[in-house]
């Protein structure tokens, strides 16, 4: 059998691992199908009708509206949109950093290599949440940057993306170090191959299955922080709906509708222990010692 | 070991000293400047005033000349005043501090007493039913958004039951201590059973590796039962990693005390950091957050200091 093979059969195992992963598949095909739901439905995520101010749930409005009449299920749907970018970007680039940045290090060592892991310790070591939300009051104007519609989105994006990278640099480091010393790469470089090669070639294909397990985990932490930023007012901003910023607005309704504080929660909950259950699975999956 | 101190402290302190210039650029790229507050709060001012104020904070000056300028100042102690609460930023920081450092106290110790004997239960049944359950509820705890959770305890506590006040904290002299832990019950709960989920998986994962050792079979094969390997070897190993993660957890511990205080209006630093933050109070801000990471610097050097101390197989080199 193939080692994909054998991974899938291990991965098939995991029962919450494959609840997870199908979850999220529904999830992500129902966020991104929402301007076809809001057609047929004949709603939208932002269209104020003060005449269904808390409408309990109905035909019209499956799962209820919010204190502006707003449609509940649409703007969940918009959120989970919001929710899953920012997770899947911002991860997807700090792992990107972070093997850039752990291959060099572990490949070149010296000097570059004390800098970089003193640098990692010191990240892993701050407080993380007081530092996001300095990050994230930081006004872009003064930076000279354009203030443009998703602006707050990039943003979010970029600044988890920042601090995210420290956990698969450290891993890409230490595994290209002990390849560093292994016979198959002297051999590679014996036979003329150049760092560039070696690096991409035969380090790289080792490190995959920990990065991907890495990222896979570290989508779910992402959520939560971009969540607890929206919440404080400082991540997606309104009428734009995200889970965080919908619940911000829940809170201070909630002696009128706390149906409104459940459904946001409950899909920042679900989707974030998928993501986990998720990269459990692929964790038992892509071991070969397991 | 006096050498490997130092080490670390000049590292911490240069990681402080950055931090303190990263936090200080960052501070003043905030919208808005204290001249923009003066401007805004008084309409006869004219563009001259607004140069003169400028030039007489120092705001005309190069953000590195500013920074110099301020740490000499707070390497003499003087961190400067807040803008909120027209008292010196330090002042404010340890009326605080006794604040957060019960919340996070109470809380460390209710996770640690949760998952301690959870992680070892989990372990010795590892992957049967009860296993299962357990790693369910650890990744429940992990995955649950903080400020979430407070809502709905408040929610459940406060209004559906009216068991227990949802916000406040009642000022010293107020109110007898029994009101008091009545205000600290769901602060305390949300933050130590959020906590409690990662720390549960730590120690689990690091008593199923004890189980693994050599020295374990060994001793079973002597004749220890069971219960006596657990106790006298493998638990002794296995506490040696949770020690210093539960250090290193310190930094996500005071994130999660920043929005428990936040949510239940408790008078912490964290709040008390946020809000400064959202008032552009430079000087508390930047006070706050400069605390805030030398807490788990110290906490992160103290983990190292532990697993040497607990483990005598660590050798000490020099630098290391």
């Amino acid at each position: 059998m193939s080692p994909a093979a054998l991974a899938w059969l291990r991965f098939r195992r995991h029962r919450a691992g494959l609840a997870g992963a199908v979850f999220l598949l529904l999830l992500a095909a129902a966020a991104w199908s929402a301007p076809l739901i809001e057609a047929a439905l004949g709603i939208d995520a932002e269209s104020v009708d003060l005449f269904s101010r808390y409408a309990p749930p109905s035909a019209a409005h499956p799962l209820g509206a919010d204190d502006l009449g707003r449609d509940l299920l649409a703007r969940l749907l918009r959120g989970g949109q919001v929710s899953l970018s920012v997770g899947l970007a911002a991860a997807f680039i700090a792992a990107l950093i972070g093997t850039g940045l752990g291959l060099l290090a572990g490949y070149r060592g010296g000097a570059f290599d004390t800098a970089l892991m003193r640098l990692t310790d010191g990240v892993i070591a701050l407080p993380l949440l007081p530092l996001l939300i300095v990050l994230a009051a930081v006004d872009p104007a003064k930076l000279g940057l354009d203030d443009g519609t998703d602006a707050s989105l990039f943003r979010v994006i970029a600044i988890v993306a920042l601090v995210g990278w420290t956990t698969v640099a450290r891993l890409v480091r230490a595994a290209a170090l002990a390849a560093r010393a292994q016979d198959y790469v002297r051999a590679a470089r014996a036979l003329g191959a150049g760092s560039g090669r070696i690096a991409f070639r035969h380090i790289l294909p080792n490190v995959a299955s920990p990065i991907l397990v890495a990222t896979t985990l570290s989508v779910g932490n992402i959520i939560l922080f971009e969540s607890v930023l929206s919440f404080l007012g400082l991540g997606i901003q309104p009428p734009a709906a995200s889970w965080g910023n919908m619940l911000a607005h829940a809170q201070e309704t909630i002696w009128q509708a706390p149906r409104l504080a459940v459904w946001p929660g409950l899909l920042i909950f679900s989707t974030v222990i998928a993501f986990n259950f998720l990269g459990d699975a692929l964790q038992d999956a892509l071991d070969p010692r397991s | 070991m006096s050498r490997f101190l130092a080490g670390r402290l000049l590292q911490a302190a240069i990681v402080l000293a950055v931090m303190s210039f990263v936090v200080y650029g960052l501070i003043g790229l905030m919208p808005g400047d204290p001249i923009d507050a003066m401007i805004a709060a008084d309409p006869e001012l004219t563009s001259e005033d607004t140069e003169r104020l400028k030039a007489l904070y120092g705001l005309d000056r190069p953000v590195w000349e500013r920074y110099l300028a301020w740490a000499g100042q707070a390497l003499g102690g003087d961190f400067g005043h807040s803008r909120i609460y027209h008292r010196p930023a330090l002042d404010l920081l340890a009326e605080r501090l006794p604040h957060t450092a019960l919340l996070m106290g109470l809380a460390f110790a209710l996770s640690v007493a949760i998952a301690l004997p959870t992680g070892i239960f989990a372990a010795l049944k590892a992957n049967r039913f009860a296993d299962y359950a357990v790693n369910f509820l650890c990744f429940a705890g992990i995955s649950t958004p903080p400020f979430w959770l407070a809502i709905m305890a408040m929610l459940l506590f406060s209004v559906t039951l009216g068991w227990l006040p949802a916000t406040g904290y009642p000022a010293a002299g107020d109110a007898g201590w029994l009101e008091r832990l009545r205000h600290l019950v769901l602060p305390v709960a949300v933050l130590g059973l959020l906590s409690a989920g990662g720390i549960t998986r730590y120690v689990r994962a690091s008593m199923r590796e004890a189980l693994r050792q050599d020295y374990v079979r060994t001793a079973r094969a002597k004749g220890l039962s069971r219960a006596a390997v657990v106790r006298r070897h493998v638990l002794r190993n296995a506490m040696i990693p949770v020690v210093t993660i539960l250090a290193l957890d310190m930094g996500a511990l005071f994130s999660g005390a920043l929005i428990t205080e936040i949510m239940f209006g408790y008078p912490g630093m964290g709040a008390l950091i946020y809000n400064a933050v959202m008032a552009n109070d430079y000087n508390l801000a930047l006070v706050g957050l400069l605390f805030a990471t030398f807490t788990t610097l110290a906490a992160n050097i103290a983990a190292d200091g532990a697993y040497v101390a607990l483990d005598p197989r660590i050798a000490f080199r020099a630098g290391a």
